[in-house]
């Protein structure tokens, strides 16, 4: 095609619109929704499917609920719709489980503290990063000791934490202190060394294998055995160790499917330059195994806060185990769907944003030398 | 090649303790035989203290308990139960309780999934975000809560046994479970069994066999009808000729419930569709993932060559699929086996919720109880992954 009869100099041709049909919303709509029959039946179907479930779902959810009342007969008399007072009447226990009314500025403290201490670990471009890190690495014993008392501050027992509180705690304990514990142990896994091998591999098999809640009941009823006779400690600390090792084992594997993933020269140039074991994997091995693996890691924090759940079942009050309790309330009896509806939202906020920011820091890491 | 130059291997050093920490090889040794020693010492400290205490408890250890009487009663049982059984009944009980609910999950939310993860690339935008919500809300929702919403809606918003939801005057639903009408084999049942099993060899024979002909001659042959015959039509075939030796016994009002019939009961019920609609989701995503992974070059290649579309997607598309999507679903299909032991919260007596729970409870033998369920988990999981990664290599890419 010879391009010499034209009027315009090559690259000068004026941008024309495109036809009426190829762009704007009228394309938009034929191309997304009514493209072939078979997706006008598709749309149509679809269409009367919301048509028949929303409108009930929202008058249920929003303009035929009651939002202040005193009992589930109060709440039927309103109106026909979910009774969310139940859910206001209990909102405190629901938060701070059964932690003593006066005390609970500790609790609203150390959630604040640990926004700030959170904040430089997330935002890499925060001013004053470097002091926020300190900051950051201190907070696990003020919030602890903010939250359990001593020093000076009234002891409060773990068995009186509950609701969201107990959530976070258990969420953010557990991914705290399992992601070095994971990465620990997929070295291990992969390591030279052949006991040191053995023993990872099938201490994340056995983990892998069994449900969680195998192990909560290990350490609510077995964990006793294996400790000197006489002594017993904390149900809650118990559950961490075991919500730890839980998450840490699937962490290991996560990883190491990063550590494979790195090319056998880049250890062997890093021994080349003279770098010891530790000095290899800490500067050039995973600085990249994690890079590629930050949607497992998230994936299984996201896993460990669901899993967090699980712990009503030995008999600690998180949301769940409080919705449960309150259910009992002659007066409020049969609205578990509203608790639940209440509880599945608070879950789905902090997931839904722990993956969103998941997929902010994947394109933020991408560095244009993966194989796309 | 026997040319023998003097080649040495590096300078002899003369041993030193020292060296034992800066040579890789016996640093390696040293700090496997630390590790050794410590490990020995953990576990025997352990075994020291399960002694002491079990000695202080004055309990002996032994699974002696499981012969005795179990005093309680489940109420959904796959074989013969009474409280009069014995605790190792309760088990097997529990054990095909836990295996029902997981194979009957593992089976809806695999059909689910798959169809939720097609819609989900459906060209369609309205299909295609209702099943993006659909699954981004589901997944974000800890399952526990997903089971327990489910069983408080079965069980507070149908209707009593009075006022059941009645399908065609066979099936109804009620707060007290499901009613559907029970099969019950007549004498003659056992000829329409024969008559299926038969059809399978058949069908399989067939299949081979049309395949060493396409091999050797070219000639296609028609292998999917004469499978769908002789699995489906054979058996159905002999069951007309028989006169219809299947009854059905049909659910009927009694008093406060129904008798008859089969019964799901609502915790039943509400396990197996919370857990196959949170699977399901995190299926959808795995098949979406594998069908993206499938080159887009492949699609054109084989329309390229002529294949039809359905043979596009039977032969290029779905095997290559396949390879991506098979080893996630494989975790996918454990976890299900493993979340199934939530049941234990709205009293489906699983493996758990027996051996693990009352059992546990009335003889007070955590130990042992805690070992049995253990050692059960870790023998399905390791089963379920070996048959999936049986099936996986099969599948897998034969590489030079």
């Amino acid at each position: 095609m010879s391009t010499s009869t034209s009027p315009y100099a090559p690259g000068e041709h004026p941008d024309e619109k495109p036809p009426i049909g190829q762009s704007g919303l009228v394309n938009w709509v034929y191309t997304n929704l009514f493209s072939s029959p078979f997706n006008i039946i598709l749309t149509l179907v679809t269409a009367y499917f919301l048509y028949k479930i929303l409108p009930p779902m929202f008058n249920w959810m929003f303009f035929d609920a009651v939002y202040v009342a005193d009992s589930r007969e109060h709440c039927r008399e309103l109106n026909s719709g979910a009774c969310w007072g139940f859910i206001g009447k209990r909102i405190g226990q629901f938060t701070y489980g059964f932690y003593p009314h006066e005390l609970r500025w500790r609790v609203n403290l150390t959630f604040l503290l640990f926004i700030v201490a959170v904040l430089p670990v997330l935002w890499d471009n925060m001013p004053k990063r470097r002091l926020m890190l300190w900051f950051s690495a201190l907070f696990p014993f003020i919030g602890f000791w903010l939250l359990s008392g001593g020093l000076g501050l009234e002891t409060v027992e773990t068995n009186k934490w509950g609701g969201f509180m107990l959530t976070m705690v258990i969420g953010v304990t557990g991914i705290a202190v399992s992601l070095p514990l994971g990465i620990l142990l997929a070295l291990g896994r992969q390591s030279d060394l052949h006991i040191i091998r053995w023993v990872c591999t099938g201490f994340i098999e056995f983990i892998r294998g069994v449900p969680l809640i195998t192990l909560l009941f290990v350490a609510s009823t077995m964990l006793n055995y294996f400790l000197p006779p006489g002594s017993n400690f904390d149900l809650l600390l118990r559950v961490l160790i075991m919500v730890v090792l839980f998450s840490a084992a699937y962490l290991a594997e996560v990883v190491r499917g990063g550590l494979q993933a790195i090319p056998k020269g880049q250890v062997e140039a890093a021994d080349a330059m003279g770098l010891k074991y530790w000095q290899s994997m800490r500067l050039v091995v995973l600085p990249q195994a994690l890079k590629i693996s930050i949607p497992g890691i998230v994936n299984t924090f996201i896993g460990l806060f669901k899993d967090s759940t699980l712990v009503v079942i030995i008999g600690l009050l998180d949301p769940l185990g409080i919705g449960r309790a309150s259910l009992s309330d002659t007066k409020w009896q049969g609205l578990s769907t509203e608790v639940y509806v209440f509880i599945a939202l608070f879950f789905f906020i902090c997931c839904f944003g722990m993956s969103r920011y998941s997929i902010y820091l994947e394109k933020k890491l991408h560095t244009g030398h993966s194989e796309e | 090649m026997s040319q023998t130059t003097d080649i040495q291997g590096p300078p002899r050093q003369s041993f030193s303790i020292g060296k034992i920490w800066t040579d890789k090889r016996t640093r390696g040794l040293v700090i496997q035989l630390l590790a050794t020693i410590a490990i020995c010492a953990v576990v025997l400290y352990l075994a020291n203290n399960v002694v002491e205490n079990f000695q202080k408890l004055g309990k002996p250890f032994g699974f002696s308990f499981l012969q005795q009487e179990s005093n309680y009663d489940i109420n959904q049982t796959l074989i013969e139960y009474s409280s009069r059984s014995t605790h190792a009944r309760a088990a097997v009980v529990g054990i095909l309780n836990t295996l029902l609910v997981a194979v009957c999950g593992i089976i809806l939310a695999s059909i689910l999934g798959f169809i939720l993860g097609v819609l989900r690339l459906s060209p369609n935008w309205l299909v295609n975000k209702l099943a993006y919500c659909y699954i981004e809300f589901v997944r974000n929702v800890p399952v526990l809560v997903h089971i327990l919403l489910v069983h408080g809606i079965l069980v507070h918003s149908l209707p009593k046994p009075k006022q059941a939801i009645d399908v065609a005057d066979s099936f109804f639903l009620t707060n007290r479970g499901f009613f559907v009408p029970k099969p019950i084999a007549e004498p003659l049942f056992w000829a329409v069994i024969a008559a299926f099993v038969i059809g399978l060899i058949y069908a399989f024979w067939y299949r081979r066999s049309a395949r060493i002909k396409q091999a050797a001659t070219g000639e296609q042959s028609p292998v999917f009808w004469v499978m769908l015959g002789s699995i489906i039509g054979l058996p159905v075939l002999v069951y007309i000729l028989t006169g219809m030796p299947l009854a059905w016994e049909i659910p009927e009002l009694k008093g406060f419930n129904f008798k008859g019939g089969m019964a799901l009961k609502p915790e039943f019920m509400s396990l197996w569709i919370a857990l196959s609609l949170y699977t399901a989701a995190f299926i959808a995503e795995i098949v979406r993932a594998g069908i993206e992974a499938v080159n887009k070059g492949q699609t054109e290649a084989a329309l390229a060559l002529g294949l039809p579309r359905r043979r596009t997607l039977n032969l290029v598309i779905i095997p290559q699929a396949l390879r991506v999507i098979i080893p996630p679903l494989n975790s996918q299909y454990l976890n299900i086996t493993k979340n199934s032991s939530l049941a234990i919260a709205i009293g489906y007596m699983d493996i758990v919720a027996t051996i693990g729970g009352i059992t546990l409870n009335q003889t007070g033998r955590e130990m042992e109880c805690m070992l049995i369920v253990l050692g059960l988990y870790l023998f399905f999981s390791l089963t379920i992954s070996s048959i999936m990664n049986w099936y996986n290599k099969r599948l897998a890419l034969v590489e030079r």
